[in-house]
């Protein structure tokens, strides 16, 4: 009976998370205007959300922006992981407070703060700056993905390397890069989801004429309701779940193998670094 | 050689977070002149006009609501989950983690259709003969949106320390004579203390400072302090008031974030007792 009791209870909180997303999705298919009232079933929507030259162009531009930027982030912040791990002390201590900063403060402050630096420099807003602000908000995420992988590692392996005849750069490519792997290719597609789903920091990095989905999708639910937004969420809703689902089994997978790789949600791993990782 | 590789993060983290902070500054304690800029704390004090203490006071009132709803659905979820009431934990937890992942524009959308005057809920309402909803464009709709946003903050934290708690430590309590109430109230709830301490920092956060929430689901009428920042920077371009803005928004952050660090500390101390 309590079982019951509880298991009701998780299942009212689910109700309450999945309602306002399945019915968008089930309005997706509606021909009708107005809500609440079902006008039969159409793919109207799903046609004019694909030609809506905005809303593409926007597409174009999320995907262009969180490839790059979290390429570029990867790199950067893997590096810095890297160095950070081998640091000590006030440098230690200094680097990774600035590395929590763009963490631990609101986001429009970050975007005001950027937007400033831009427009100070006389950097016209547009895609470069945007680039610029995502690969900036990205690179703690990466870095707090690596740093625990390369806790784990065995601090001789290194050594070993060098005292086989490899040189620095050998040893890091040959044997740290790759022992680390699992935590860059999180780190990677921790940046990519964060930059295909920032809305504040983009909005005001941005310039006229170039938008991501996200400003895209606030400009047009501040005009009211939109039945293309609906078919854009049952899209992007549907993709996401998909993709859940492949890293899921593939994770399983892996732990059936008896690797246990650093993985998780983003916002998990975004929260715990937060307040439980090493400082 | 491994040292050297922290010089294009520092070099970036210098020029993109570092000085970007100080410009903050610089525009909230200056004015602008007819020669350049003098030192002035007229940003500040312009805050402290009434009209803005009002819009302050809102936002404290509606994150603080927000928080303890957060807190009071939440806490409860977290322990069923962490309990056994499931046999396939990993599912419960991914499926509470799915709606985040849809983006945050989009589920703010959502409620719109859901809320309108002609929405969902008020046809379901109507249909079953019950007195309309009209809540949409108010403070209720914004606490609603800002609860359904940040659930997930609260729960995921209290989960993971719930979670590990040792069962040996609750068999003890009870071997000890406490009823389940006692073994709640003694031991399970202050080991949780530090999810609750961050999952309240995590929706009282993005809470407080969100611009979005409010200007989708309450219609641009309840102006909460992230709007104010978000006029004055691309609306009247007044960087010097909406730094000024900002920086209070980072003390009053920096302070409630110091008070759960406290309390955190003060029952960590008791546990060492």
């Amino acid at each position: 009976m309590v079982r019951f009791l509880k298991r009701s209870y998780i299942y009212l909180v689910f109700a309450f998370l999945y309602m306002p997303i399945a019915v968008l999705m089930v309005y997706s298919f509606n021909d009708s205007r107005s809500r609440g009232v079902w006008g039969g079933f159409t793919l109207r929507w799903y046609v004019e959300l694909f030609q809506d030259r905005t809303i593409m162009s926007s597409l174009y531009s999320t995907m262009f922006i969180g490839v790059t930027s979290a390429i570029i982030a990867t790199i950067i912040g893997t590096l810095a992981a890297i160095g950070i791990h081998n640091s000590r002390g006030i440098q230690k201590r200094l680097i990774m407070n600035i590395t929590y900063l763009p963490v631990l403060n609101p986001e429009i402050v970050t975007a005001i703060s950027l937007m400033i630096l831009f427009v100070f420099a006389n950097v016209r807003l547009g895609y470069l700056t945007l680039l610029l602000a995502h690969i900036t908000f990205n690179i703690p995420y990466v870095i707090l993905s690596v740093l625990p992988k390369l806790r784990q590692l065995n601090k001789h392996l290194y050594e070993a390397a060098l005292d086989l005849g490899s040189t620095p750069v050998q040893a890091l490519w040959k044997v740290i890069i790759p022992e680390i792997m699992p935590g860059i290719i999180t780190g990677l597609l921790l940046a990519f989801t964060l930059s295909i789903d920032d809305f504040v920091i983009s909005f005001f990095t941005t310039g006229s004429g170039v938008s991501t989905l996200s400003i895209t999708i606030y400009s047009m639910a501040r005009r009211g309701i939109n039945p293309k937004i609906n078919a854009l969420s049952t899209i992007m809703f549907t993709f996401v779940l998909l993709l859940l689902i492949v890293v899921n089994v593939r994770q399983a997978r892996e732990e059936k193998k008896g690797r246990n790789g650093r993985h998780g949600s983003k916002k998990q791993i975004r929260s715990f670094d937060a307040k439980f990782g090493d400082a | 050689m491994k040292r050297s590789s922290l010089f294009p993060y520092v070099i970036w983290m210098t020029l993109f977070i570092v000085v970007p902070m100080f410009l903050v500054l610089y525009y909230a304690f200056t004015v602008p002149t007819d020669t350049g800029a003098t030192w002035s704390l007229e940003n500040f004090h312009r805050f402290f006009e009434p009209i803005y203490l009002r819009v302050l006071g809102r936002s404290l009132r509606l994150a603080v609501i927000s928080t303890v709803i957060c807190f009071v659905i939440g806490y409860p979820a977290a322990m069923v989950m962490a309990g056994n009431a499931f046999s396939r934990k990993n599912v419960i937890l991914l499926l509470f983690v799915v709606p985040m992942w849809m983006n945050f524009l989009l589920r703010t959308y959502a409620w719109l259709t859901l809320l309108e005057r002609n929405g969902v809920i008020n046809v379901l309402l109507t249909s079953l003969r019950l007195p309309r909803l009209n809540i949409l464009y108010t403070e209720s709709a914004v606490v609603l949106g800002m609860v359904y946003n940040f659930l997930p903050f609260m729960v995921l934290p209290i989960y993971s320390v719930l979670s590990k708690i040792d069962k040996g430590v609750i068999e003890a309590a009870g071997d000890l004579g406490a009823n389940s109430f006692r073994v709640f109230t003694k031991v399970v709830f202050p080991l949780s203390l530090p999810g609750v301490v961050s999952g309240v920092t995590m929706v009282f956060m993005p809470a407080l400072t969100t611009f979005v929430i409010s200007r989708l689901l309450g219609g641009g009428q309840f102006t909460l302090i992230g709007n104010l920042i978000e006029q004055q920077f691309l609306v009247v371009g007044d960087w010097g008031f909406g730094s000024a803005i900002s920086v209070v928004m980072i003390v009053l952050i920096l302070l409630s974030m110091a008070i759960m660090s406290f309390f955190e500390g003060e029952e960590k101390s008791v546990a060492l007792w």
